[in-house]
């Protein structure tokens, strides 16, 4: 090789590694999209459902939507975590997805701030959807962070009591508890022992337990999270020390930590057919709609009851309300397709027949007014009680926050601290953990 | 200061150059690999950065949430610490006892020496799911057969502080790297040196202190080196484990939080992924990372520096 042209190889070289080295992709704040949705087009749209009958009746709607617009096409990817919603959002690249949901709720606070998904409004504006009235209220509050929309909802979960009715009977109950106090009595009424051994629990108040987190009991509780400045407001809420007072009061007298915690960790997977609710281990559970199907297609030898989760006495008013969470949609902020994108996430979202169709597939609770309204919704009573909790004015979701859920991570934490009795003080217990949501937040914001 | 002819100066510039050219491919390879992400990474410690918009500067801010606030950085070095100390040396002792006993049997050697080195080839998520089943305090087969011989058997991953015993029994189960590396330098040991302290009237435990362990000496140090690196980088197992024996295994939007039970399998690996991959910090996921590269390198420096301590003399 002759030296000059080495010399400009090595210069070739030298400039290539130097713009290799010096180039990082970062995201950027929403430019608005471009593309002409009236054109051929192939969008990627990654859900995080992985059972069969669940993944063929979102290919079905999607199907449905390709049917009404011939010019796109949908790639579905199924059984997405967070994990690897995270990383595509930050990759982008031809692989990556246009349209994304999640089950994490509580990471819109995160999607929205680091701009990793969309913002929505000039879509909806340009649609003419307003999600306060087309949606359901508390679920058009959780799917957005700090006034900026960047995830609508698809379907929701409503949270309840599923109860063995025959447990029910034989122990002389009549009626589902109200109140947590007749709760509790019930709960204890139901649990068997024998020996040192628990044979059937009431109810597993554990936080550690399937689904009974803090956060879940919150709602009934009414906690106020975050105050009006974002800070951690723990300590100053009676209805967090009275939510963690009842339950570590229940927690002890059904048997306390050790007894209740070596049961919990024998029992049957959350997901499999031997969870302890299906098995009667447990004779009521506070569960999430889908429960009441999988109950019914595991085929029980006894008879399942639903209802609404038991308030605080003071709060019996209230009564029917429950936590509500559900599948959040939105477009990743990468994708050069948003206008294609936004007319699959309109059509998942708000039409109401796919809304209904889908729904009534996989056992959620519709997301829009119209469709819980809708004559086609299935009429199953066990399910309706979730579509009426739903709908209670005082169903709530936790606030979104910028650190995600990680606020509420941190209080389950302290949570366990205090059902296993390690930590006594809750006055001092419920201080630190603002301090370190606050902190965490500090760091997040 | 003696002048160098140009025709001389020439010839060494083109010499120069042919070496970094033929050097080229490695250096390109340290430089996009290692230089590049490492500069990144401290870079990246300074500064606010989700991943998605530009990065901010934030100095010292990030290093100050590490060490002084966030609640996972102290528990998953301390964890990671413990299981570099425990579960490296008990490896080290293991895979050279097994090593030990393999060489001495005369006959069935090869059968023995694939049940051993078998299990290392499992997956390691596939190991961890068999082992929390295996161990599950309820329904596992492990305590059903300790309760029927009267013990009181412990609650092993779902108990914080035996679910670090509950890994370590894991690493052990998995011992067949260590213990082939560990055979092939038994063998090599020669034999007329365990003959000469034969006749010198040397014991089995004299043979093994005096002419075994100086021979696979550097071997030791290879296996309790390579070790100490793995164990900093722990993350498969006690993630896999803390998800299996939660419970908390996806569905319903719960969020999973590492180091079940109560942080006890948190380890330093874990912490930068959920601060950095699930937090969207990747600045004090940044700071975690370059305190165990620096970990790294001092438990390795000190290791190497301590050589001549291991070493016979013709090492």
């Amino acid at each position: 090789m002759p030296r000059s042209r080495r010399t400009s190889a090595v210069a070739l070289a030298a400039t290539a590694s130097i713009a290799l080295l010096t180039s990082a992709c970062t995201g950027s704040a929403d430019a608005g999209a471009s593309d002409d949705p009236k054109a051929k087009t192939t969008l990627t749209f990654w859900h995080g459902w992985s059972a069969p009958s669940e993944v063929k009746a979102i290919e079905a709607n999607i199907r449905t939507f390709e049917n009404a617009h011939p010019n796109i096409k949908v790639k579905i990817v199924k059984g997405i975590t967070d994990d690897k919603i995270n990383q595509a959002l930050r990759g982008g690249g031809s692989q990556g997805p246009d349209v994304v949901s999640s089950f994490t709720t509580d990471n819109v606070g995160r999607f929205c701030t680091s701009n990793a998904l969309a913002d929505l409004k000039p879509f909806l504006d340009k649609a003419k959807i307003d999600p306060a009235t087309t949606f359901l209220p508390q679920m058009a509050k959780y799917t957005e962070h700090d006034g900026k929309r960047c995830t609508v909802p698809l379907l929701g979960d409503a949270y309840g009591l599923y109860y063995n009715k025959d447990a029910f009977k034989e122990a002389g109950i009549t009626a589902p508890p109200k109140t947590l106090s007749e709760f509790s009595e019930v709960a204890k009424k139901l649990t068997k022992t024998k020996g040192d051994t628990i044979e059937r629990l009431g109810f597993n108040p554990s936080y550690q337990a399937y689904e009974t987190t803090v956060e879940h009991y919150g709602s009934q509780f009414g906690i106020t999270y975050l105050d009006e400045n974002g800070k951690s407001n723990t300590a100053k809420d009676p209805a967090v020390k009275a939510m963690f007072t009842w339950q570590k009061k229940l927690l002890d007298d059904l048997g306390g930590y050790a007894k209740i915690n070596k049961f919990r960790t024998a029992v049957g997977d959350e997901w499999g057919p031997k969870h302890p609710f299906h098995t009667g281990q447990v004779a009521m559970q506070l569960d999430g709609e889908w429960r009441g199907k999988m109950a019914t297609d595991a085929e029980l030898g006894f008879e399942i009851g639903a209802a609404p989760f038991p308030v605080p006495d003071a709060q019996v008013a209230d009564y029917g309300k429950g936590y509500l969470s559900g599948t959040i949609l939105g477009i990743a902020n990468n994708s050069d397709k948003k206008n294609a994108a936004w007319e699959l996430v309109k059509y998942l979202s708000t039409d109401t027949d796919a809304v209904v169709s889908f729904a009534n597939a996989i056992h959620n609770v519709p997301s829009t007014v119209a469709a819980l309204k809708s004559p086609k919704l299935n009429n199953d009573p066990l399910y309706r009680t979730f579509v009426d909790i739903a709908q209670h004015p005082k169903s709530s979701h936790a606030p979104s926050s910028v650190n995600g859920g990680a606020f509420l991570l941190t209080l389950q934490d302290f949570g366990i601290s205090y059902e296993q009795g390690k930590q006594k003080d809750l006055d001092a217990l419920l201080k630190k953990n603002d301090a370190q949501v606050d902190k965490d937040n500090e760091q997040a914001g | 200061m003696s002048t160098v002819p140009p025709g001389l100066r020439a010839k060494r510039r083109r010499s120069a150059l042919r070496t970094l050219g033929f050097l080229s491919p490695w250096l390109i390879g340290l430089c996009v690999f290692f230089l590049y992400p490492l500069v990144s990474t401290v870079y990246f410690s300074f500064m606010k950065y989700d991943g998605f918009t530009a990065p901010t500067w934030v100095g010292l801010k990030n290093w100050a949430y590490v060490f002084q606030d966030n609640p996972f950085f102290w528990p998953a070095l301390r964890n990671t610490l413990w299981l570099v100390l425990v579960m490296v040396s008990l490896r080290v002792l293991f895979g050279l006892g097994i090593g030990l006993l393999i060489t001495k049997i005369k006959t069935g050697a090869g059968v023995f020496r694939t049940l051993f080195y078998l299990p290392y080839l499992a997956p390691p998520v596939a190991a961890t799911m068999a082992f929390v089943f295996l161990l599950n305090p309820g329904t596992g087969p492990t305590n059903t057969i300790l309760e029927k011989v009267g013990l009181d058997p412990p609650q092993w991953f779902n108990d914080a502080a035996w679910s670090k015993p509950s890994l370590t029994i894991l690493a052990l189960w998995g011992i067949g790297d260590l213990m082939v590396i560990f055979m092939a330098s038994l063998l090599d040991v020669p034999k007329e040196q365990y003959e000469a302290a034969e006749l010198d009237g040397a014991g089995a435990w004299q043979r093994f202190r005096f002419v075994t362990l100086p021979s696979i000496s550097p071997i030791v140090l290879f296996a309790v080196v390579t070790g100490v690196i793995a164990t900093m980088q722990y993350y498969t197992e006690p993630l896999v484990a803390a998800k299996v024996a939660s419970g908390v295994i996806g569905g319903s939007g719960q969020q999973f939080e590492p180091g079940y039970p109560e942080k006890s399998t948190l380890t330093v690996p874990q912490v930068v992924y959920n601060l950095g991959f699930q937090r969207f910090d990747t600045g004090a996921a940044c700071v975690v990372a370059l305190v165990l590269f620096a970990l790294a390198m001092v438990f390795t420096a000190f290791l190497m520096r301590r050589r001549s301590g291991f070493m016979s003399a013709e090492d």
